[in-house]
């Protein structure tokens, strides 16, 4: 068990993440059961398997992964994961925008990897609502950081209308 | 210009909140230097060759004397009382304290400006026309399209760790003014044969390294598209832009490796999903936005006034600045005028706390309390009557502001070079001064005319030498400074790339190169040409020939030189 931030709390939380061991391939690596964010590569080769086994299934996209890979499958995920490698790579906000606003995932989307609360905010604003800290943060802070400002000119997941918009109103 | 509202303002001083948090959490040792590196990057602060250096806003250019008059006083609390003004129409201090940055800012905040995303991998300040509102040669007045843009790209929660910095810059007037060609998107306001109001988006150039020109990704976008095309453009970016390399991060390479067809079909293809979507403008906000920017209250005014052509007519010296400092306008009897940062010895683009109080005086004396800064680091008072032109040039010579070089040989863009910047391969600042100082003759320097000579301390071009007549770059071989000098380029409608003449230069061959490459054109030019025409007229080869004749005999000279200097 580890915590995270998700639903603007700091929880407990069992999900794993599984990784390709050197020497493991996609079609034999053994799945470890429920509550697993499976790489893309495995999801897409195992898909039957995967979904025979009934059980909570999650997936993780490296931050270069196209999500419109698993445009059809969303409904199956009940976590998503987004790795950000480092947290100066930006290409996970756009991914999440795109599960979010155009293929119409309504389960958690996960930041993982190098999670700071210093992007936390930006993050949540694209429609990733569960952060898996880098080990090294401080929750609580991280918690408070999803209240940096109080308000955003751009439309994004959180807020669909610009300013603009609701000034005008 | 654009005066803050409440929500604005709660913005800024969030950000403020945020910055200082992140800046104590730092100096406790919870947030470590590398991690703080982009948070406060997006803050405008660098770490410098000798200590911190903070770049302050300064959107599409447009101050109002009291925000000068604030940073006259930051500049004195917290610096050395000198402000550099930078080809992006911003401001850099080059000497605050790493601790006192947030204080900085907090004060900055309470004359509505900052220091938001002056750096790192996301959208830069937007740049426009330093006449915009009063060129008699524009479509549109830019800057509601810029206030648009700014609010757009201030804290865009998707892009604010892209593959590399992005700048956007506009132009809406016939004689492009913002180097449009030269950044990651340039637009240019057009109407189409329906008199509808839009955009024409270039996307692709920039200097630096590879230095290219922006290519058109559309001919005409409707205004209200502008924004939801740009979320595409940069998605497109973000997505696909080279991370693996900086050199290579850019949007031009990515637009030079797929092909402008290919990469305007992928941004095609992604806007086809946000195109009139929430982002889609409306014309309430861009209304809103552009009674910001309303005419200010002009007299009614002959086009001519009798007093200043009578001060031209019997001041020589009054006449030689205003032909080079004053600028047409679109109202009758009034005028644009520029204030030189570019006396000799004076490092180009630098103004200091005394200068800084004297133009925030003038603007608001003479022009509506309104300046800006222009890419090529001077200063600009948009609204001045005719009458009072002899009155601000008495002030302006005694500030030190009144050098009658503007657009002339030593009105030369510069960045900071070695001297203050880590980055740098060479000095700029003394290759600078020691061409001005070459070329100090008013009279001669009037003769040779208009010519953009421009330097870059390194490839990354901040003084943007590619689009110069003379391009001047510092190079490093060996530890020493050498300086690679290109012919040919030029800014403005028909913006160009300078080319390469040869081998390198040591720094004090540099001024007598000039001087080589300057009597090549007067030999040549005819009456009506810029040095600019003569070398298209016939070619780079003769000016390349003499630039190299005689280098040995030069070569000669500057190792005395160095002699010189060693036996000191």
């Amino acid at each position: 068990m580890s915590e995270i931030i998700k639903n603007g709390g700091i929880v407990s939380d069992d999900w794993q993440v599984l990784k390709l061991a050197e020497g493991e391939s996609v079609e034999s690596v053994v799945l470890p059961g429920t509550a697993t964010l499976l790489p893309l590569a495995v999801w897409l080769a195992r898909k039957p398997e995967i979904i025979a086994s009934g059980q909570k299934t999650g997936v993780w996209l490296e931050s270069s992964e196209d999500p419109a890979a698993i445009a059809a499958d969303v409904a199956h995920f009940t976590v998503i994961g987004i790795d950000f490698p480092k947290f100066t790579d930006g290409r996970g906000y756009s991914s999440a925008r795109l599960l979010r606003e155009r293929y119409g995932y309504c389960g958690e989307i996960r930041a993982i990897g190098d999670v700071l609360l210093d992007q936390l905010f930006y993050m949540k604003r694209c429609g990733i609502d569960a952060f898996a800290l880098r080990a090294d943060q401080n929750p609580e802070k991280a918690l408070a950081s999803l209240a940096t400002f109080s308000e955003s000119y751009q439309a994004a997941v959180d807020q669909p209308q610009p300013l603009f918009r609701r000034r005008a109103a | 210009m654009y005066r803050y509202d409440d929500l604005d303002q709660q913005l800024l001083n969030e950000r403020v909140s945020q910055y200082r948090d992140q800046m104590a959490r730092h100096l406790a040792g919870e947030l470590s230097a590398d991690d703080l590196r982009p948070l406060r990057l997006q803050n405008g602060l660098y770490i410098q060759r000798h200590g911190p250096m903070l770049r302050i806003a300064i959107p599409y250019g447009m101050l109002s004397a009291a925000q000068l008059r604030k940073l006259a006083e930051i500049s004195r609390r917290y610096d050395r009382s000198v402000g550099h003004f930078t080809t992006r129409q911003n401001m850099q201090l080059n000497w605050p304290k790493f601790e006192e940055t947030p204080e900085i800012l907090s004060e900055l905040a309470t004359v509505e400006m900052h220091a938001i995303q002056t750096s790192g991998n996301c959208i830069r300040n937007i740049t426009t026309d330093h006449f915009a509102g009063v060129a008699p040669d524009e479509l549109s007045d830019p800057r509601p399209y810029c206030e648009v843009l700014r609010q757009w790209s201030t804290f865009h929660p998707e892009f604010a760790f892209l593959p590399r910095k992005f700048k956007i810059a506009v132009n809406a007037a016939a004689q492009d003014r913002a180097v449009i060609r030269a950044h990651d998107i340039g637009l240019e306001v057009v109407n189409n044969e329906a008199g509808e109001q839009g955009i024409k988006v270039f996307v692709g150039g920039g200097l630096g390294r590879t230095p290219i020109l922006g290519k058109v990704v559309r001919e005409f976008l409707p205004r209200k598209h502008m924004l939801s095309y740009l979320d595409a453009i940069l998605r497109v970016y973000n997505r696909y832009g080279r991370r693996d390399n900086a050199y290579k991060a850019r949007v031009k390479i990515l637009v030079q490796a797929l092909g402008i067809e290919e990469f305007s079909r992928q941004v095609e293809a992604e806007w086809a999903y946000l195109k009139d979507g929430p982002t889609t403008l409306t014309d309430t906000e861009f209304d809103r936005i552009a009674q910001h920017f309303p005419a200010p209250a002009y007299e009614k005014l002959p086009a001519e006034n009798a007093g200043y052509s009578a001060q031209l007519a019997e001041d020589k010296a009054f006449a030689n600045w205003a032909a080079r400092s004053v600028h047409g306008h679109k109202v009758p009897g009034y005028a644009a005028i520029t204030l030189s940062l570019k006396k000799t010895g004076v490092a180009p683009g630098d103004i200091s706390e005394v200068q800084m109080i004297a133009v925030a005086d003038l603007a608001d004396r003479f022009s509506f309390g309104e300046l800006r800064i222009s890419h090529e680091q001077n200063v600009v008072l948009s609204d001045v009557k005719k009458g009072d032109l002899y009155e601000i040039w008495k002030i302006g010579r005694s500030n030190g502001l009144a050098t009658p070089n503007i657009g002339l040989l030593t009105d030369m863009i510069c960045c900071p070079g070695g001297d203050l910047c880590s980055l740098a391969n060479a000095r700029s600042i003394p290759i600078a001064e020691a061409v001005q100082n070459k070329f100090d003759d008013l009279d001669y320097l009037h003769d040779i005319g208009e010519i953009a000579i421009n330097i870059s301390g390194c490839m990354n071009s901040c003084g943007h030498h590619h689009v110069a007549a003379i391009g001047i770059l510092g190079v490093d071989k060996g530890g020493e400074e050498w300086y690679q000098i290109t012919l040919g380029g030029q800014q403005g409608n028909s913006t160009s790339i300078g080319k390469v003449i040869g081998p390198s230069f040591y720094a004090v061959e540099v001024p007598d190169v000039i001087e080589a490459l300057i009597n090549v054109y007067l030999e040549q030019r005819t009456p009506q040409e810029r040095f600019i025409d003569t070398v298209q007229r016939i070619g780079a080869e003769p000016f390349k020939t003499r630039a190299y004749a005689g280098r040995d005999k030069r070569k000669a000279a500057a190792n005395n030189e160095e002699r010189k200097v060693a036996n000191v």
